[in-house]
């Protein structure tokens, strides 16, 4: 049996809040916590699995062309080199998220320096990695490649390009107009777990330990990958360490170990060298934007303008989606948005946490900050006078809206002053300090899920199924949930996760996985629910459950009488996802320092306030908006990658050059959770979280760099070169 | 010369290749996983161990220079069952998200703790010459080698700071 | 890593006989040389182990100085009690430096021979005429963003990447080499590392077979003592620029300016007419920028790196201004 539902209407019942257990949004620890901590957590390369090779994967030296010949013979010679593997199966790419089907195949086509051409097994990794850097390649080299988005045409995503009103007009006759040029650079994931798979066929049927974060995705690609059947691949992902998009689609790790393992009759495992995360998995674009906002006298936007440049290799569909809270987040009747796209032969680009508003939205809350400052409006004010009734551009309802609640909240816990503002107030010792805000928004998605709950005759329970858990805490608001509704205490809810021999979750990506799969669980537990309600002679509605036994009646384990009950949820996003607008929101404020001789800046407190639907979990709930906060700060201070103009390269491809934040560039951090229920968003009234903590933020440390020490600096990262190239001596 | 490194409190033999990492070793070699490899260059924190008393990068160093030295890893603080305070401090708070860099995290913090009472000096001490103090400053500092992309350095402080305050009252 | 025989002298003397050659690297620490050998930056055919063979005290010598031993520990120097009394430049340099994992490793003679952190220096894929001579140099048409401004040569624009041996050198220290035959020589900091000129292999004037056994300090000296160091995040990065300072004031004038810089040059950066420009003079904000004149008046950018220029003028202002208390 299956309990299904595909969400068409809204849920206003808010079911969840009539059960009587007392766990669910509770700040329990992480069920999976004991085994992290004690590093008996398994990751993908950790499995014990027998007589397992490693392989190394060899990549490219030229930017363009194509592999004439590699001479495997006197690789082959060196010690306990089992196999030189160039196969035309053999990805060059990692899968865009969601992509369900084959990445670029085909390794002796090159189409940007450093890409995958071939794997070298080895009985032993020093073995591997050695012949690996020994093996001679031939090339021939196509000159001319594009590297730099100002070489290439751009074309434009048409149905990303907005023309409403007449933005050009607005500007004009505005008595406030901003027009800004703003920049961003690439950044990478850099999960601290590099990529990893072990692979192992037995008979036809192959089993891949890996690092994924959305198995029910990557079973197709990597069964396409390698033309058999979904059927004879087994993905198994029960602990990830750290994905934030680098993961999404299968990566060339993955499909190399498979075939490596075919070719030399054992399993094979394959990791990739953090250097080579760096250089082939995904990037984030740079992007190059300009905002354009035309406000009336009293901050009121009456024109809204954004578009932006970004890059991608020949042939990939994706585009850093920058405008995407653009579309919704602020009024304005005339609005021009356009996002362009210059094909270049860099590493693929591709999702990176909070794709799209981690750049995007930074930038807009710039050119706000410059509006406030114009209109002598305090920031905070100017955002609450334009938030729009209605998403301006659809005209749909909003399905659920808390910008203003964490606009204000957050401003009074933080000590928001909203007096008059002007830069340079504050010099402390060598250290100007100051403080900025900015908005925060993130659309809302939900993903068809699936997932098995079992309740067990000794009244413990058990849910299954193939999401993962790459640190979000899926683990704990599934044992959480399903611990809710069955009135059973969190310990005894078991939740296996992480193998594609359980049912279809929706995969970890674009926050919809607790919405998405909570939905799944929630729908098998009303199903288990109303099994129990008819053996209780009583309607589900009216079935109260709690601490293992119906309140005022028999237990469970009494109630099942050594039956096992099982039934499998299946969530599906209905026609509801068309007929509104999803977003999370919320705010950011921070206080930072800008030192007057150097120009290093420091980020001595931050708070970000958030609406996001139903908190599932607190404990994990604040930890998602405390990365995001982190990474914040990482986009707005350090993080940037470099890439050669000469070859193209990524040049800083390790973690001493690519700057992501170390526990001392972190200050205090206060996150605030504007609780609220969201009917549309989904059955249990959840929105996504994973991302919405970065949208934003570093947009707030921007402005506070401002307010600190009167530099307005209009790029990021804002490095101690940029802020002293501006700051006002 | 004793011909053996002792891994939390087991002597084993050294490895027969010299290029084998002291991390390797315990992943590949003893099926140790618990210390993790991020980024195999000192650059991420993700391997520390505790040598002699010390807190060290393992991937950075060969396994066949450790011979009679006294190596501590993540399985030898603590257990599921039988937790380290540190350990269960982490949990409680928080102070991880995927999981991977926490064996480091832990294993540096709990050297690092040390480190305070013997009075050791960190970048963000304002007076080299005076009694080292748990400050969350201070553990910012000295935890500023274990990079955690997830982002729960402020549980991390909190956690630490839980510890250390108990160790105080002890 | 390539193959390699591994070899763990008993004495300084067998170790000078294993090293006697091209084939040979020392290790000690081993924090740099393996991080190169893993990209095959660095391939020896031995690794000559030498990490057991004492050197790892510390000592204080006849004229009220300090002997470091090559192998003590970049941790034990900056938490020895007469570094952190007298010559708190170089605790304060030490800790500024990598993360106390690294620093429990690292060694006062293999962080003197630490090398570049130049990205094209490390990826054996690019050219480089430090790590495969006539190659080319990929960073001066590149990216260039760690690269020197003093000093530099058409062959090669890298830095040297430590602060030790800045504050190492402001204290004016002396490198103690120890070659086969007992030969022993001297060598101040300011010397031992070399500019790439014509020759951007080679980092400093060690000889095949020579060891360095410790770094000797001057007896302490009045002053105030400064380590400032730039960087792109707040621990745990290599220096933009840093300044290692021994200031010391008689009255309104300065009586004393050991100055010396990281981040800008293949070298730690040692100008000697800074102190003869500053010392004499009452200490202002036009005297401050005289001096980053002259510090800086051959510097070059290469794009990327021009921002080190007017950063080494301000944090040196700083610098300074904190050490003789004078406000700019």
């Amino acid at each position: 049996m299956t309990a299904h539902l595909k969400q068409d209407e809204p849920d206003t019942e808010n079911f969840l809040d009539t059960m009587k257990q007392g766990v669910l949004g509770k700040p329990v620890s992480r069920v999976e916590g004991l085994a992290k901590v004690t590093g008996t957590a398994p990751y993908a390369a950790e499995y014990p699995i027998e007589n397992a090779a490693d392989g190394v994967i060899v990549t490219s030296t030229i930017v363009r062309g194509e592999v004439v010949s590699i001479d495997k013979a006197s690789a082959l010679a060196m010690p306990g080199v089992l196999a030189i593997i160039d196969d035309e199966r053999l990805t060059t790419r990692a899968a865009q998220g969601t992509a369900g089907e084959a990445p670029q195949q085909g390794p002796t086509q090159v189409f940007f320096w450093g890409q995958p051409i071939a794997v070298v097994v080895a009985e032993t990794f020093e073995q591997a990695r050695d012949a690996a850097k020994h093996l001679k390649v031939e090339y021939r080299a196509e000159e001319g490649a594009p590297l730099d988005p100002s070489d290439a045409e751009p074309e434009e995503q048409e149905d990303e390009t907005v023309d409403q009103g007449d933005l050009a007009q607005a500007m004009s006759r505005a008595d406030h107009a901003v027009d800004l040029a703003i920049t961003t650079e690439g950044h990478a994931s850099a999960a601290m777990e590099p990529h990893a798979a072990i692979a192992q066929w037995e008979g036809d049927k192959l089993t891949v330990h890996a690092s994924l974060q959305m198995l029910n995705y990557n079973i197709a690609e990597l069964a396409d990958t390698l033309g058999i059947a979904e059927d004879r691949v087994r993905l198994v992902s029960r602990y990830v360490g750290g994905g934030f998009g680098s993961k999404l689609g299968v990566s060339e790790e993955v499909v190399a170990a498979a075939i490596a393992a075919e070719q030399v009759g054992r399993p094979v495992r394959v990791v990739m060298s953090r250097q080579q995360v760096f250089q082939c998995v995904m990037r984030r674009s740079e992007t190059t934007q300009r905002l354009r906002l035309a406000g009336d006298g009293e901050g009121k936007l009456y024109g809204f303008g954004h578009e932006a440049l970004v890059s991608n290799l020949p042939g990939e569909e994706f585009a850093e989606p920058v405008l995407q809270s653009s579309h919704f987040l602020y009024g304005g009747a005339n609005r021009a948005l356009k996002l362009e796209v210059a094909r270049i032969h860099r590493m693929t680009a591709g999702s990176v946490r909070a794709p799209g508003e981690a750049v995007g939205m930074p930038a807009l809350e710039i050119a706000m900050d410059v509006l406030a400052e114009k209109s002598g409006i305090d920031p905070v004010e100017l955002r609450l006078r334009n938030i729009p009734d209605r998403d301006p551009e659809e005209d749909l309802p909003f399905s659920s809206h808390k910008l203003a609640e964490c606009l204000k909240q957050g401003a009074e816990r933080f000590g928001w002053d909203s007096g008059a503002r002007s830069p340079r107030h504050t010099l402390d010792g060598e250290w100007w300090t100051g403080t900025g805000m900015a908005s925060a928004a993130r659309v809302h998605n939900v993903g068809e899920a699936r997932a098995r709950v079992t309740l067990k005759p000794d009244g413990t329970a058990e849910i299954r199924s193939d999401m993962t858990d790459i640190g979000t805490g899926t683990y704990t608001i599934l044992a959480q949930l399903v611990a809710e509704m069955l009135g059973i205490a969190v310990d005894d809810v078991l939740v296996q996760l992480g193998d594609t021999d359980f049912p279809r979750g929706p995969g970890s990506g674009g926050s919809w996985g607790a919405a998405s799969i909570g939905s799944a669980a929630y729908l098998a537990c009303r199903a288990l629910r109303r099994m129990l309600a008819e053996k209780a002679g009583t309607d589900e509605s009216e079935l109260v459950l709690r601490d293992g036994a119906v309140d005022g009646g028999r237990s469970l384990v009494e109630l099942l009488d050594g039956e096992e009950l099982s039934e499998e949820g299946h969530y599906e996003p209905g026609d509801i996802a068309d007929s509104h607008t999803a977003s999370g929101f919320g705010a950011f404020f921070a206080e930072v320092r800008v030192n007057r001789f150097t120009g290093e800046t420091r980020v001595d407190r931050m708070l970000g306030a958030f609406g996001f639907g139903r908190v599932l979990n607190e404990k994990t709930a604040r930890s998602q908006c405390l990365g995001g906060i982190t990474w914040s700060i990482g986009a707005a201070l350090t993080e940037a990658l470099h890439f050669d103009p000469n070859d193209g390269h990524l040049v800083n491809c390790d973690l001493a050059e690519y700057h992501v934040p170390v526990n001392r560039d972190v200050g205090e951090v206060e996150v605030l959770m504007v609780e609220e229920r969201d009917p549309v968003a989904s059955p249990i009234q959840a929105k996504g979280i994973g991302e919405l903590g970065m949208c934003g933020g570093a947009g707030a440390i921007a402005n506070a760099i401002y307010n600190a020490c009167g530099a307005r600096v209009l790029s990021f990262p804002m490095t101690p070169d940029r802020v002293l190239e501006v700051m006002p001596e | 010369m004793p011909d053996t490194i002792t891994i939390n409190g087991t002597d084993h033999p050294l490895p027969s290749d010299p290029r084998t990492s002291l991390l390797d070793f315990l992943r590949q070699d003893l099926g140790l996983h618990g210390t993790k490899k991020g980024c195999d260059h000192g650059q991420c924190g993700a391997c520390t161990v505790i040598v002699n008393g010390m807190r060290i990068n393992s991937c950075l160093t060969l396994a066949a220079l450790h011979d009679g030295d006294d190596v501590t890893t993540i399985e030898g603080l603590g257990t599921p069952e039988n937790p380290s305070p540190l350990q269960v401090a982490f949990v409680e708070h928080d102070g991880y998200q995927c999981g991977y860099c926490t064996p480091g995290q832990v294993c540096s913090a709990t050297a690092m703790l040390d480190e305070i009472k013997a009075g050791f000096a960190s970048d963000a001490s304002a007076d080299l010459t005076s009694e080292m103090k748990a400050t969350a400053e201070e553990i910012r500092e000295r935890m500023s080698g274990n990079l955690c992309r997830c982002g729960a350095y402020a549980n991390i402080v909190a956690a630490i700071r839980d510890v250390a305050e108990q160790g105080d009252a002890a | 890593m390539r193959p390699f025989d591994l070899q763990r002298p008993d004495s300084l003397d067998h170790a000078h006989s294993l090293s006697d050659g091209e084939t040979a690297t020392l290790i000690a620490g081993g924090t740099n040389l393996l991080d190169l050998m893993k990209l095959q930056v660095e391939t020896p055919e031995r690794l000559v182990a030498i990490d057991r063979l004492g050197m790892n005290a510390i000592e204080d010598t006849e004229d009220g100085g300090l002997r470091i031993g090559a192998l003590v520990t970049n941790t034990a120097t900056a938490n020895h009690d007469r570094i952190r009394a007298d010559y708190p430049v170089l605790a304060r340099a030490i800790l500024a430096g990598a993360t106390q994992q690294l620093r429990n490793r690292a060694t006062t003679g293999g962080n003197l021979c630490q090398r570049t952190r130049c990205y094209y220096f490390t990826n054996i894929d690019q050219p480089c005429n430090k790590r495969e001579p006539g190659s080319g140099c990929g960073a001066i048409d590149g990216i260039a963003r760690l690269h020197g401004v003093l000093g530099t040569s058409p062959q090669c624009i890298a830095t040297y990447p430590g602060d030790m041996a800045v504050a190492m050198s402001a204290l004016d220290a002396v490198v103690e080499i120890e070659g086969a035959a007992d030969t022993r020589r001297q060598v101040p900091v300011r010397d031992f590392h070399c500019l790439p000129g014509d020759t951007p292999w080679r980092d400093n004037v060690l000889e095949p077979g020579e060891i360095i056994t410790a770094v000797i300090l001057p007896a302490p000296v009045e002053g105030k003592q400064i380590y400032r160091k730039v960087r792109e995040r707040s621990s745990y990065a290599f220096a933009l620029v840093s300044v290692a300072a021994v200031i010391a004031m008689e009255g309104d004038t300065i009586a004393r300016a050991d100055l010396a810089f990281g981040g800008l040059a293949h070298k730690p950066w040692h100008d000697p007419r800074l102190a003869e420009l500053l010392v004499g003079k009452v200490p202002d904000a036009a005297l401050f920028d005289r001096a980053a004149d002259l510090l800086l008046e051959d510097a070059q950018g290469y794009g990327e790196n021009d921002f080190k220029i007017p950063l080494a003028r301000r944090t040196l202002a700083a610098v300074l201004a904190e050490a003789t208390e004078t406000t700019i």
